[in-house]
This record gives structure tokens, sequence and C-alpha cells, in this order.
């Protein structure tokens, strides 16, 4: 009798452990799913659009080259930098950390935009 | 290639009628050999034989070089899908100029990317005219390595970034590079050591030497919107006050303008890869497409003449059709 208790509870013991893992799970799942994690930055006629774009922590921004002239992606805080993008090339980069992250372009410096984070 | 009508408009993105890369209206620049000025946002040309009021068989010390610009080696896009070959007709012209220049000058952007063979294209086109070419970096030079490259194959006998100064025939020369550490939403930049490098290097020097200065963003303020200007060059032409001639010689804007300001004249050259708009004219500085017809008479070179006597260097451009 007391053997049949002890698998019992451990049983139970097993199925609450597991369910719960699985909750918790389908919350993270369906909270991944809810917000978007790729977002697309374009750069053209000398500008990043959209220039001011807001996103949440763990969102990958990908800035693509549609101009006819290379850019570069460079955070004035030393964050993020890519190598010079000609046509059609891209830089990502994924912002876990929420905050204000100013960029421009370093080969035309007037070109400028800001990620926010939050 | 489609066969486009004259005035149409590749592209209207605003639908203003005015597109960087559709076809320009008004075709404002002269054909071959043309003194061209830009006055208030008003082109004037003269014809080449009115420059032989200019005396040009005065006096010894007659000095002579061509400035070339922007030639963008590696660029493909439809504004020019051939700049080795507009180079090359650059080339043609020099060594058809009826009196050789003694050197050359590049005032940057010599190649589009900074990669290893766009510097050797340029070199190996360049090396037909068989006159040396001293160059000062655009910022399509010192793309990703911080202008390494650039000075490893070109700075020889500079400081700093790359600026240097020399003499010829009594003209002090003075190349600066204003494409470094650009900042955010900022123009043109010299830096506090090349302006200290350049206060010095003028300092003790007769105020009648004729000075050249050349860098590749232009160092007045031509349309800052654009980022057509340097953010700290009134320090550095404060230096040269007191000379008698200045000429400042820029590229980077792919058009020729001019302007004087007191004993200093501005000039900025042609490309010879492709032209951009006139300031305020497209909503960006990008490359302009025109005709192909029309294409060689907006790129061209500069031939700098220097007559001992005269104040101002004679400053001659000229396009490439």
């Amino acid at each position: 009798m007391n053997n049949w208790i002890r698998i019992c509870v451990l049983a139970l013991f097993l199925v609450a452990a597991f369910s719960i893992a699985v909750v918790k799970g389908e919350t993270a799942h369906a909270a991944a799913q809810s917000a978007p994690s790729v977002v697309a930055v374009k750069i053209d006629n000398f500008s990043f659009g959209p220039q001011a774009i807001t996103v949440a922590p763990g969102t990958k921004i990908t800035w693509t080259n549609r101009d006819d002239i290379p850019h570069t992606v460079v955070s004035t805080e030393g964050v993020f930098k890519s190598k010079v993008l000609d046509t059609d090339e891209s830089f990502s980069f994924t912002f876990d950390k929420p905050g204000t992250y100013p960029y421009f372009c370093s080969v035309h410096p007037k070109m400028t935009g800001t990620v926010v984070v939050k | 290639m489609s066969k486009e009508k004259k005035d149409e408009l590749l592209i209207d993105h605003n639908r203003d009628g005015i597109d960087r890369r559709g076809f320009l209206k008004c075709m404002a620049w002269a054909g071959t050999g043309t003194l061209c000025v830009m006055q208030g946002g008003v082109l004037k040309s003269f014809s080449l034989s009115r420059l032989s009021e200019l005396d040009p068989a005065a006096a010894a010390g007659e000095l002579r070089f061509v400035q070339v610009s922007d030639s963008h080696m590696g660029f493909n896009k439809p504004a020019n899908q051939d700049v080795a070959g507009t180079l090359k007709a650059a080339v043609d012209k020099i060594n058809s100029l009826p009196s050789a220049p003694e050197f050359l000058l590049h005032t940057g952007d010599i190649s589009h990317l900074s990669k290893p063979e766009e510097f050797d294209a340029v070199d190996q086109i360049l090396k037909s005219t068989g006159k040396e070419t001293i160059f000062v970096p655009g910022e399509h030079d010192v793309l990703n390595d911080d202008g390494q490259q650039f000075r490893e194959r070109y700075g020889k006998g500079s400081a700093g970034a790359g600026w240097r100064s020399f003499d010829k025939n009594g003209v002090h020369f003075i190349g600066l590079v204003n494409v470094m550490n650009l900042k955010a939403g900022g123009l043109g930049t010299l830096g506090a050591e090349q302006l200290e490098w350049l206060e010095k290097d003028v300092k003790s020097r007769a105020k009648s030497t004729p000075i050249v200065v050349f860098a590749h963003i232009p160092l007045w303020s031509v349309y800052p919107e654009w980022g057509w200007g340097t953010d700290d060059a009134t320090q550095a032409l404060a230096y040269l006050k007191s000379f008698g001639s200045v000429t400042v010689l820029n590229g980077h804007i792919h058009q020729i303008m001019q302007k004087v300001e007191g004993n200093v004249t501005f000039h900025t050259a042609a490309s010879t890869a492709f032209p951009q708009p006139a300031p305020g004219t497209a909503d960006s500085p990008g490359p302009m497409k025109v005709p192909a017809e029309q294409l060689r008479k907006v790129l061209g070179i500069t031939d700098v003449q220097f007559l001992r006597g005269k104040n101002a260097l004679a400053v001659v451009d000229s396009s490439l059709a």
C-alpha cells in the first residue's frame, strides 16, 4: 500500500512539473510569435527609412542599401558598425538592451537615424 | 538600352518634374575648352579664345598643372557604366593640351569602394600621362580601413592622415585631408592635429608666395544640407589670410563651381566619372543620369596655370567632349 502511494505522489509530481514546463513553453512561444523579430530599414536617396524606429528588445534590424552609392551604418556610441554596403548589400544587428541608439552613415555623415529599444 | 526622349524623366519620385536619376532639362555646361564660372547660381562660360587676354606668354616661373577628381573607379551604375573609359578620355585630354602640365593633382574619390584593384586601375590609367600625380583622399578612398591603404599607396612624404605640402616653381602647394573621423550630422573635417600642422607650415612663409590648397570636400559652404562644406575650414583659411594669392581646389560635388572671397579663389572640379545635381535641384546629391551623348560634356579636367606677377591662377575647365 505505501509503495503505491509513493508511486502516485511521484507520478502526480512528474505530471505537475511537466505541465508547468509545457505552459511556460507555450507562453514563451506565444510571446515570440506576437512580436515581429526582424525589422527592415531601407537605405535610399541618402537617407534611412524609416529614420526613427522603435522596437522591442531582442529585435533584429536589417538595413539594406537600395541607393546607387555605398553607405555605412555606424552607431555614434560604438555599439555597432557595418562595413561599407554597396547597392543591395545588407547589415543586421540585434538590439537586446533597451535604450536609444543614434547612428549615421560614416561616409555621408549628414545621413542620420535613431533606433529606440523599449 | 532603350531610346528615351530628351526631356523624359526616368523615375519621378516626387512628381515635381525633377529627379536626379532622370534627364537633366537644361544643360548649361558648355563644350570643349571652356572656362566655366558659377556666379550666384548662374553659370557663365567663356570660350578658350578669350583667354589670350590673360597674356599666356608672360615671363619666367610659369607653372602649369592639371587637377582631376572623383574618378570613382569601380562605380558601374546607370549614370556611367564605364568610368575607366571616361578617365581614359580625361587622360587623352591631358595628353593633348597645347602645353603639357608639370604634374597632376587628384582631389580624391579615386576609387569607389576603396578596393585595391580600383586604385590599381586608376594608377595604370594615369601612368600614360607620364606625369607624377599627387593625391588627397576622398571619403570613398578610406572605407573599412581608416585610410591605411590610401596612405600606403599615396602617402609618401605626407603626415597624419595624408596631408602634405610641397613647392613647385615658387608656388606653395598644401594637400589637406578632410574626410577622416566624420561626425554624425557633420560636414568635412580637418581636425586639430592637421590645423596645427597647417599653422606651422605657413607661418614663416613670405606673404607674396602664391598658395594652392587642395582637398576633397569643398572648404567653403557650398551646400551644407548635402554635406558640401568643411566644419573647421574657417580656421584653416584664417592661417592663410595674409597671403596675397590663395587658390583652393576641391572636388566631391562633381560639378564646377567658383567663388572669390578677398584674396582666396575657390574652385571645384568636375568628376571624370559622373555628374551630380546642382545644390537643391534634387532630393539628394547622388549620381545624375544624363543622356549618353551628353555625359562627356559634364565630365572634365581642370588646367591650372600660374603666371608670375598675376595674383590669381588661371583656372580652365575642359569637358571631355
